[in-house]
């Protein structure tokens, strides 16, 4: 950590003023470039370099120490006292209905603009953009009545309505999500051959199969790079659970760690350690689904 | 990109092929299509009427009650009562709004062009771009609220690594910097700025592979430099990703919330308009009136990006 810092500054001192001209131009832009790349992994390190501290050790030795030993034992005490086996669960039966459901309704819509010329496709598809578009503040109080009012059956819901249950933040985020989904899988779409439904129109195939066995495969990359978008965006999801969820208990990993600070109070290295364990889901989808991510994020703005 | 290939070949051959499709879609669209596609359409625009533009239009209209959230039967019309509460007695209103601004400057100047920079270095083939395009973009995937926790290890008064690199931890010249008001929202703003700058040099990545090649040469071989090529030829030829990311940082900055809210719930120098939105919403002194005038004025703010950027996206689809 240290020495990282030291080498950066010894290496910008000694060749900063060596760039500029010709091939040794890339010299410069290393230097840039390691000067960010570390400036960008301190936070990442510090919190992981907290963690792995035990808390006697850093009330011994400070905070800024190489003292003492390193182990796992605050991520083990952060597991259990946290609750994060509770709120894991929680964010699995969150997230995975959503992103079915806004893959399946987004899709069936985009098929439906894009395929198929009816009068208000594109009235349909501009509504279904902007509502993406809205800073989700502005539908808290109106959604919050709503839910409220909205009565369930006890067997369903111990509020008796759509609060603090998880469908409310299903719901919601569906909402939300399918108008994006739409909007990037209409364009997909719409640069498909049409020659391929007229084929199958004239073989006789209904509307479904057009959507369901020709269009759907072909749209198989978007849809991979969309869904591993919608798994990190739902997981990271702060607001709808923060407004419709009360217990504790049945908030997602993302808005549960607002609780950490409370739970774990200065108790610092357990907290860097609940912070570190909700990263970890972020980085096995970074680090085997990386590329349908970015593809994810660049389909969505390739049209402007 | 491969539109571009293959719309010709389409034009040439939907041009005979024009008239006979439109008849025979008609023709083949059966009565079960027909309820398909209705069902197909029809299920995700009530969910979108229902969940997003039903609550907007309700947003709009209980800005103008009085309502403590409880019985339907208590709203009460309040005429334009919350408005002028909010503008003139409302205290936190205008700091909220310079915030906002100040969010959206910062990004604008600083997060956005450096992303645009990182983007524009490690697009030319330079060793270990890969490994450098990883670094950044690992807080893109982060949420804002985990961003907010790890900051704030990082930030914090006594034991945080700043102000051991400054040199001033655990002695009086120690600045709490998620704490003191009259820091933290620049504190946050470069925490935010960890994130934004990887997601428009994503974006940027893509648009520059995009930039046809022949383009740059042509400007090489006219004699212009890298910064003319750049700014003269390939900044411009990226417009419409430019559009996407003008987009996105506006909004980004209108929808800055977690992060707030998690360091402090959007209080003591760090208020933003959506948090002062929820903090009428939720607890004691719950006024919803009061929420709902902010939500409408986030609204109002929110639809020139977005109405903008759908006059962009889809203004040529209109004339076709």
């Amino acid at each position: 950590m240290s020495s990282a810092v030291a080498s950066r500054t010894r290496l910008s001192a000694s060749g900063a003023p060596k760039p500029r001209g010709g091939k040794k131009r890339h010299y410069g832009t290393h230097i840039f470039l390691i000067v960010m790349a570390v400036m960008w992994l301190i936070p990442l390190a510090w919190s992981l370099f907290t963690a792995l501290r035990p808390k006697a050790d850093t009330d011994k030795y400070g905070y800024f120490s190489l003292g003492g030993t390193f182990n796992f034992d605050n991520f083990v005490q952060a597991w259990t006292q946290g609750g994060f086996p509770k709120y894991f669960m929680n964010s699995l039966i969150i997230t995975v209905p959503t992103i079915i459901l806004v893959l399946l309704l987004s899709s069936m819509m985009a098929f439906a603009v894009s395929r198929v010329s009816w009068k208000f496709n594109i009235t349909l598809l501009i509504m279904f953009t902007a509502g993406n578009l809205l800073p989700p503040q502005v539908l808290a109080a109106p959604l919050f009545s709503m839910f409220k009012h909205f009565n369930l059956p006890y067997a369903i819901s111990d509020s008796g309505n759509l609060l603090n249950t998880y469908f409310s933040v299903i719901l919601v985020n569906t909402a939300f999500q399918t108008g994006f989904c739409t909007f990037v899988l209409s364009n997909y779409m719409k640069a498909l051959s049409a020659d391929l439904t007229e084929a199958a129109l004239v073989d006789g195939a209904g509307i479904w199969r057009q959507y369901w066995n020709i269009i759907l495969p072909l749209c198989r990359p978007a849809i991979a790079a969309l869904a591993t978008l919608e798994l990190i965006f739902i997981y990271n999801d702060f607001f709808w659970p923060l407004l419709f969820i009360q217990s504790g208990d049945r908030l997602p990993v993302t808005t549960a760690i607002n609780n950490l600070q409370g739970t774990f109070l200065s108790d610092y290295n357990l907290l860097a350690a609940g912070a570190t364990i909700t990263v970890i889901p972020t980085l096995i989808v970074y680090l085997l689904l990386q590329r349908h991510f970015v593809a994810g994020l660049t389909l969505g703005s390739s049209k402007g | 990109m491969t539109t571009g290939i293959e719309s010709p070949i389409s034009v040439v051959g939907g041009q005979g092929a024009g008239r006979p499709r439109k008849r025979r879609r008609i023709r083949l669209l059966s009565r079960t299509d027909k309820i398909v596609l209705s069902i197909m359409v029809g299920i995700p625009t009530l969910i979108q009427l229902l969940l997003i533009w039903i609550p907007t239009v309700l947003s709009i209209g209980l800005s103008f009650v009085r309502w403590n959230g409880l019985d339907l039967t208590d709203i009460k019309a309040a005429g334009v009562a919350n408005y002028s509460y909010v503008f003139k007695d409302y205290p936190p209103f205008w700091p909220a709004v310079q915030h906002n601004v100040l969010w959206l400057v910062f990004l604008a100047v600083i997060a956005t062009p450096l992303g645009l920079l990182l983007a524009v270095l490690l697009d030319q083939n330079i060793r270990g771009s890969k490994i450098y395009q990883s670094i950044f973009f690992i807080p893109v995937m982060l949420s804002l609220a985990l961003i907010g926790i790890i900051w704030q290890l990082f930030y914090q008064k006594d034991n945080g690594l700043l102000n051991f690199l400054l040199g001033t931890a655990g002695t009086p010249q120690a600045v709490d910097w998620f704490g003191d008001s009259d820091v933290n929202i620049w504190a946050a703003l470069i925490a935010a700025t960890w994130r934004h700058a990887g997601y428009v040099m994503i974006l940027y990545l893509a648009g520059l592979k995009g930039v046809d090649a022949s383009l740059k040469e042509a400007a090489s071989l006219d004699g212009a430099n890298a910064y003319q090529t750049f700014f003269r030829i390939v900044f411009p030829a990226m417009r419409p990703i430019n559009i996407v990311i003008v987009v996105i940082t506006i909004i980004e900055s209108l929808r800055a919330f977690d992060i707030v809210y998690v360091i402090n719930r959007g209080t003591n120098g760090l208020e933003l308009i959506s948090a002062l939105v929820i903090q009428n919403l939720v607890g004691e002194g719950q006024v919803i009136g009061v929420g709902s005038a902010l939500a409408v004025i986030l609204l109002v703010i929110s639809l020139v990006p977005i109405v903008f950027y759908l006059s962009r996206a889809f203004g040529k689809e209109k004339v076709q």
